[in-house]
């Protein structure tokens, strides 16, 4: 069996199938679709850390563009939410285009100067001088589009996308491009790479993925503010998910949510300053005795990590 | 109006090159960036409120011993952490996330000991040990106030925040360019495989700095309930945004192009403040990104583009 589809029955099929049927026997609804989003923000970073070795740390720009890019479709023009969240996942691609010329920066550099792009963004999203257009600090609020049921088919269904391009970049050339560029741009240009055009289209593939989890977000919860999905929150937990899990890899990043945020969710919303220190101490600890997540210690006995 | 903003910005300035310092320093020597920057800031503040609180010593000699007691826990911090780091593949990226860690620890802690509740110093304290000093230097009485400079008046913290901060700069500077520890404290910066091989111990100086780097954050906590209002366990993160800022503008790994990013930092935001207010907040990412891709190197440094 080719490793594409092996691939493909054991990550992606079990995981939409579980996400598929759980809100027939869960009703917590929300949650269930915070771990969808979570997922794809971590596979997002994933695309672009994990292959290639850009720390994103303004991650989070990308998913508030996209709320935003859906919203003020709805808002103002109306749109259909289908077709907004396509618009919204454009805002997010256009934001990542406007950001290429940080690839000239290097490591902490370029990762400094997305922050502060994300930054950017929100100060003028959120600044009260653009009332009018964005609604400045007071946020959205789309009653009109509410439509839980849709939104999170929707928002599986852009998971399973999502699921199937990291299958790829696993398994194909393009994917092998990217990793070669991560461990040596130099080397990699040498062997033939067009080091510069590959790792653009990993940032916006990344940029899109963010984008659409965004739209759905803003689509799903339908009220928020901007502080909401520009939130620093939102890049520190997919970062840290991915990392935790293991990178460049299609099931870490899916483990790293599933138990990560599974905790969280257990522990961190009744006493979140303990939850804080525990993650934080977490953290530390992955970064100094596993920087190569949970499925490193797969891999370590040989084990084919999907 | 102009000339107080300018002369705001400059006293502004100053402190800001005092918040970015210590973390241009780690960065310069290690080649890691410390993202608990703003927290080690924010425990500063924390030492100096509760001196005042509790046992009513004026800010001043808290300077002092907020800088002892953070180079004294900056040095087995370094040990713990950073030789183990500086092992791994890629030690600049996991050291963001690493001290990401490490800042959401020290702000989980302060909360659970601090609570969330806003706390201040009143200003008048540090005007009236700066009264007092000037007392003894000029042997007349000085009046504890406003500070008047060129027709303008300032609160009296803000001068000694300001003057205070660049005879820290002073110190750092003869450190670096006046002592030996501070020459071979260079000689890592430069190059560290070569220092190495050079016979120079270089955990020992990198520690060293570590702890001067802690140190100095700490002492610009002491300051902070003055030029950046109360004081809360969450503070940390927007404060390392802005050393960031501060020290991309200088340069990174140059300590002393800290100072002038940090006079640029401070007279353009209380520009901003003066003339478009509502976009003030904006300035730093844009003066970082712009700084960022004009002259990636900051403004006094030298090339370190890659790629």
């Amino acid at each position: 069996m080719p490793r594409v589809l092996r691939h493909a029955l054991l990550v992606l099929l079990p995981v939409v199938a579980v996400f598929a049927i759980l809100p027939g026997v869960y009703s917590n609804h929300l949650l269930l679709f915070n771990f969808i989003v979570f997922m794809m923000l971590a596979q997002g970073v994933n695309v672009i850390y994990g292959f290639t070795g850009y720390l994103p740390f303004g991650y989070v720009g990308f998913f508030g563009a996209g709320a935003y890019g859906f919203s003020l479709m709805v808002l103002h023009l109306h749109a259909p939410p289908l077709a907004a969240l396509l618009v919204g996942a454009a805002a997010a691609v256009t934001l990542g285009l406007l950001l290429t010329p940080l690839f000239r920066l290097s490591g902490a550099y370029f990762s400094i100067a997305n922050l502060a792009a994300a930054l950017a963004v929100f100060q003028v999203v959120s600044n009260p001088a653009l009332e009018e257009i964005t609604k400045g600090p007071y946020g959205i609020s789309l009653s009109g589009v509410f439509n839980p049921t849709l939104a999170y088919a929707t928002a599986l269904t852009l998971l399973a996308a999502t699921l199937a391009l990291v299958i790829y970049l696993r398994n194909s050339h393009f994917g092998m491009a990217l990793q070669a560029i991560r461990e040596d741009p130099i080397s990699a240009g040498m062997a033939g790479i067009n080091v510069v055009r590959e790792r653009i289209i990993a940032w916006l593939l990344s940029a899109l993925i963010a984008g659409f989890a965004g739209g759905v977000f803003a689509w799903y919860v339908s009220v928020f503010y901007p502080e909401t999905v520009f939130s620093g929150e939102f890049t520190i937990f997919a970062i840290v998910f991915a990392l935790f899990g293991g990178n460049a890899t299609v099931i870490g990043p899916i483990l790293g949510v599933i138990i990560l945020y599974g905790i969280y969710n257990a522990v961190g919303i009744s006493t979140p300053q303990y939850f804080q220190l525990i993650y934080g101490a977490l953290i530390m600890g992955l970064v100094l005795f596993l920087p190569n997540g949970l499925v490193s210690l797969l891999q370590r006995w040989g084990i084919d990590v999907p | 109006m102009l000339v107080y903003s300018l002369l705001a910005g400059l006293l502004f300035g100053l402190y800001f090159s005092l918040i970015g310092l210590g973390l241009n320093l780690v960065f310069g020597v290690m080649r890691i960036v410390n993202l608990a920057h703003g927290d080690i800031l924010m425990l500063g503040a924390f030492l100096a409120f509760w001196l005042f609180t509790l046992f009513a010593i004026n800010p001043v000699p808290a300077i002092a011993v907020a800088f002892a007691v953070f180079v004294i826990v900056g040095l087995p911090l370094y040990y713990l952490l950073v030789p183990r780091l500086l092992r791994a593949k890629d030690p600049e990226m996991l050291s963001f996330i690493l001290f990401f860690g490490l800042s959401q620890v020290i702000e989980a802690a302060a909360t659970i000991a601090f609570g969330t509740s806003e706390r201040s110093i009143p200003g008048g304290e540090l005007g009236a040990a700066i009264a007092a000093v000037a007392r003894v230097f000029t042997g007349h009485a000085v009046e504890n106030g406003p500070v008047e400079i060129f027709g303008q008046t300032f609160p009296a913290a803000w001068v000694a925040s300001g003057l205070a901060s660049g005879f820290a700069v002073l110190l750092v500077y003869i450190y670096l360019y006046r002592t030996k520890l501070g020459t071979l404290t260079r000689a890592v910066m430069v190059n560290r495989e070569e220092a190495l091989a050079t016979g120079i111990n270089v955990h020992r100086v990198s520690a060293i700095a570590f702890g001067i780097g802690l140190g100095l954050a700490a002492v610009a906590g002491v300051f902070a309930p003055f030029m950046l209002g109360s004081i809360t366990p969450a503070m940390g993160a927007e404060v390392t945004v802005t050393s960031f800022a501060v020290i991309v503008i200088g340069s990174l790994g140059n300590p002393l192009g800290t100072v002038l990013g940090g006079v640029i930092y401070g007279v353009s935001y209380m520009l901003m403040q003066s003339y478009y207010s509502s976009w003030a907040n904006l300035l730093p990412y844009v003066l970082l990104i712009a700084i960022l891709l004009v002259r990636p190197s900051g403004l006094l440094g030298r090339q370190v583009r890659r790629a």
